[in-house]
Parts: structure tokens; C-alpha cells; sequence
């Protein structure tokens, strides 16, 4: 090999400059594309409707419910009767223990619902009455975000939060992140708890978690959630598309006060509460 | 050769054993399952009979997904006759012995799908019969 000190410095030089001079051109061959997104940038696209605290609804059908307590103040046994005909369909377990029970829609006292709101001097109905309380299938939810297999997911036709028990591992992931506690595990196996089966749908195995599924079986079928069924024509439950100006749910929460659970959260649920 | 003597019959003790489940099943193959036909009489099913013998399991995959995920419960008609996709509400609305006709090929192929740790077969569904 040549080891002149001439050659050498030749060398050196233009292979400096080509070092100093890349960027340059590198700079010049790519000025095409950052225009182009520039472009972009001057033109965004235009912004989907405002929902709640500025954030941006969803658009397309989104199943929501009204649980309006008045009436179930009103008939102390019909939520009773909406839990139980959940129960009836979809072969949940009755299992007499805090800690392994499965609910899908069930009772709680007013300050466990809704602990962000004010205790003090509360209504008498507010204090006394058990509230009914089941899956918000929220717009925005945790748990779909938290599970590892997608076994949770949101259905895109109609904005339900369903599940694929066959996909479930049993994390449990999901149910850290619901903030609503909506969401039961199967510590053991749920047969023999099961008082009657309903041949129309499966029965769980331990290790899954489950929760409400919004009816989307009996939906597809034409009809109404089960317990929205049971409380038929005393309007203590109400169903419907809360992206429809027209539907009846929409009618109502234009005329009522509601509240969501947590709304600070973020999740967007999609049950109202009329109290 | 040396040791002649030991090695040949060790080489055919051998061999035998080896072999020895072949000669205990004198070469008899166990009879193949012969699952039930559909008690009520349905003679066609929703696929060919060569298709849902291979791809049964594909079938009930590929109806999973599409009921579970793509809100796809459409009803498969067959003869006249609609049903609702799904395992209980398809499948063993006609094949209504699993005992019979599921499990006398799993057993035979030794495999354990555990469809029925949750799905309800006809049997167990009536054993806690639903009245409403």
C-alpha cells in the first residue's frame, strides 16, 4: 500500500468533506417530503363534535342506560327483579361470599356509587335505598386498555364493552383498572352455584373474569336487555343509543339532571343516574 | 464373532420388545368412532360432511370471532331450518348427544377441547332446567 504522506492527506481532506458536507445534502434531497408536511400542518383536519369536558365524543351508535332511582324508590322489589332476571340469563352464579360473589348488575348504598359526591344532609331516599349499579361500558375504558390479550374489548358497531371469556387469562389486570368495580372473578368453579341454567348461553369456568355485557346476545335477537325487560313499563330503566337526538334516552337526559359515576375520571361512562 | 452366544439372543430379546406392541395388538387397528347421526334426523349440516370433519374446529373458531368481535350473530339456515351461530344453539341443536357424537372422536384421537368447561351441552343444560 501507498504510505505517502501526500496520498494520505488527500485522503483525509475529501473525506472530511464529505463528512462536513452530508447533512447539506441530505437536507437538500428531503425538502420535498417536509413540505408536504408542512402542508399538513397548515390544513388539519377538521375536529369531531366536543363531548364532555371538551374531550371528543364518539360518533356512531353508542349504547347507554338511565337509571332513574325515583322509580325504584317508588317499588322496592323491581330491582330485585331486574338482578334476578340478569341472574335467570346469563347463568351467573349465586355464590354467599364477598369475596369469590359474581355481579353483573347488583345493589350498593349511595356513598360506595357515587363517593365523590357530597354525604353530608343527604336525601332520605338517597341515605335508605340500595343503588343499582352495573357496567358503565364507558367510552373511554380502563379496562379494555389494561387487558393483555384483548379478551375485553369495545364492540365497534354499538360501543359496548364486551368479552371474550374464551381469550381470558384470568389476570385480573382489568379488574385493577375498572374504578368501578364492575368486574367479578371466578375464583372457583361457578357450576354448582348456578340455581337454573338458560340453555341459550354458556356458563363460566374458574380463572375468567366476567362482568355485564349490556345483553349484546339478546340484542341482536331483537330484544331488550333483561333487566331493562323486567322493569318494562315503569320507565326505571331506560335504553338506547346516546348518539340518536331521537331516541328515548336522549329525551330524557335532555329533561333530566343526571349524574355519572366518577365522570372526573375520564372513562365517559355510559349509565346515567336520575336521583 | 466374539461372544456370539450372548450378544444374538440379547439382539433378539431385544427386537421383541421393541416391537412388542405390535404383537400384543395382533396388528388390529382399534375400531374407528362411529358418532351418533343427528337423533331427529337432519341430514345436512351447515358445511359438507368431508368439510366438518377436518374443519370443525376451524368453523367454531371462525363463528366465535365473528359473534363475539364483529357482531356477526346472523342465523345459518339449513333446510329451512334457522339457527343462531353458536355451539349450544347450533351445533347441539341436532348432534343433542355429546356424549355420542362429540366425545366418541376425541376420545378416540385423544384430544380434550375444553369447550364444555363452559358451554352448556343439551344434558347438562336440562339437569338444572331453566322455567322462565
Amino acid at each position: 500500500m501507498d504510505k505517502q504522506r501526500r496520498n494520505f492527506l488527500k485522503i483525509a481532506s475529501v473525506t472530511a468533506l464529505a463528512g462536513i458536507g452530508a447533512p447539506a445534502l441530505i437536507r437538500l434531497s428531503s425538502t420535498a417530503a417536509l413540505a408536504s408536511e408542512h402542508a399538513a400542518a397548515a390544513n388539519p383536519v377538521a375536529k369531531p363534535a366536543k363531548g364532555a369536558h371538551g374531550e371528543a365524543a364518539s360518533t356512531g351508535i353508542r349504547l347507554g342506560m338511565v337509571i332513574d332511582m325515583r322509580k325504584f324508590v317508588d317499588d322496592p322489589k323491581l330491582l330485585d327483579k331486574a338482578i334476578n332476571a340478569c341472574n335467570l340469563v346469563h347463568n351467573i352464579p349465586q355464590i354467599d361470599n364477598r369475596k369469590s360473589e359474581i355481579k353483573w348488575i347488583w345493589k350498593a348504598p349511595f356513598e360506595n356509587v357515587f363517593p365523590e359526591q357530597s354525604q353530608s344532609h343527604s336525601a332520605h331516599n338517597v341515605e335508605n335505598f340500595p343503588f343499582a349499579v352495573l357496567c358503565n361500558h364507558c367510552d373511554d375504558p380502563p379496562c379494555v386498555r389494561a387487558c393483555p390479550t384483548q379478551a375485553t374489548f369495545k364492540v365497534k358497531g354499538n360501543g359496548i364493552i364486551a368479552m371474550d371469556f374464551h381469550r381470558c387469562i384470568g389476570c385480573r389486570f382489568c379488574m385493577a383498572a375498572c374504578p368501578y368495580g364492575a368486574r367479578s372473578f371466578n375464583w372457583e368453579d361457578p357450576r354448582p352455584y348456578i340455581k337454573k341454567y338458560n340453555p341459550d348461553f354458556p356458563s363460566r369456568m374458574r380463572g375468567v373474569v366476567e362482568k355485564c355485557n349490556f345483553c349484546g346476545e339478546r340484542l341482536a335477537l331483537g330484544q331488550e336487555p333483561a333487566c331493562v325487560e323486567a322493569c318494562k313499563g315503569t320507565g326505571a330503566l331506560i335504553f338506547g343509543d346516546l348518539n340518536d337526538a331521537r331516541s328515548e334516552i336522549r329525551q330524557v337526559l335532555d329533561k333530566e339532571f343526571t349524574i355519572q359515576r366518577n365522570a372526573s375520571l375520564g372513562t365517559k361512562p355510559s349509565v346515567f343516574y336520575i336521583v | 464373532m466374539y461372544n456370539k452366544g450372548t450378544i444374538i439372543p440379547g439382539l433378539v430379546i431385544f427386537v421383541l420388545l421393541v416391537t412388542s406392541p405390535i404383537w400384543l395388538n395382533g396388528l388390529k387397528a382399534a375400531t374407528p368412532p362411529k358418532p351418533e347421526l343427528p337423533p331427529g334426523g337432519e341430514k345436512k349440516c351447515v358445511m359438507p360432511k368431508e368439510y366438518m370433519r377436518d374443519n370443525h374446529m376451524k368453523l367454531l373458531d371462525d363463528w366465535r370471532d365473528s359473534v363475539l368481535r364483529d357482531e356477526e350473530r346472523v342465523l345459518v339456515t339449513v333446510e329451512g331450518k334457522t339457527y343462531r351461530k353458536g355451539l349450544q344453539m347450533a351445533c347441539m341443536q341436532c348432534h343433542s348427544n355429546k356424549e355420542k357424537f362429540c366425545d366418541t372422536c376425541h376420545t378416540y384421537a385423544d384430544v380434550n377441547p375444553y369447550c364444555w368447561d363452559c358451554h352448556l351441552t343439551p344434558k347438562e343444560a336440562a339437569s338444572k332446567e331453566d322455567t322462565h
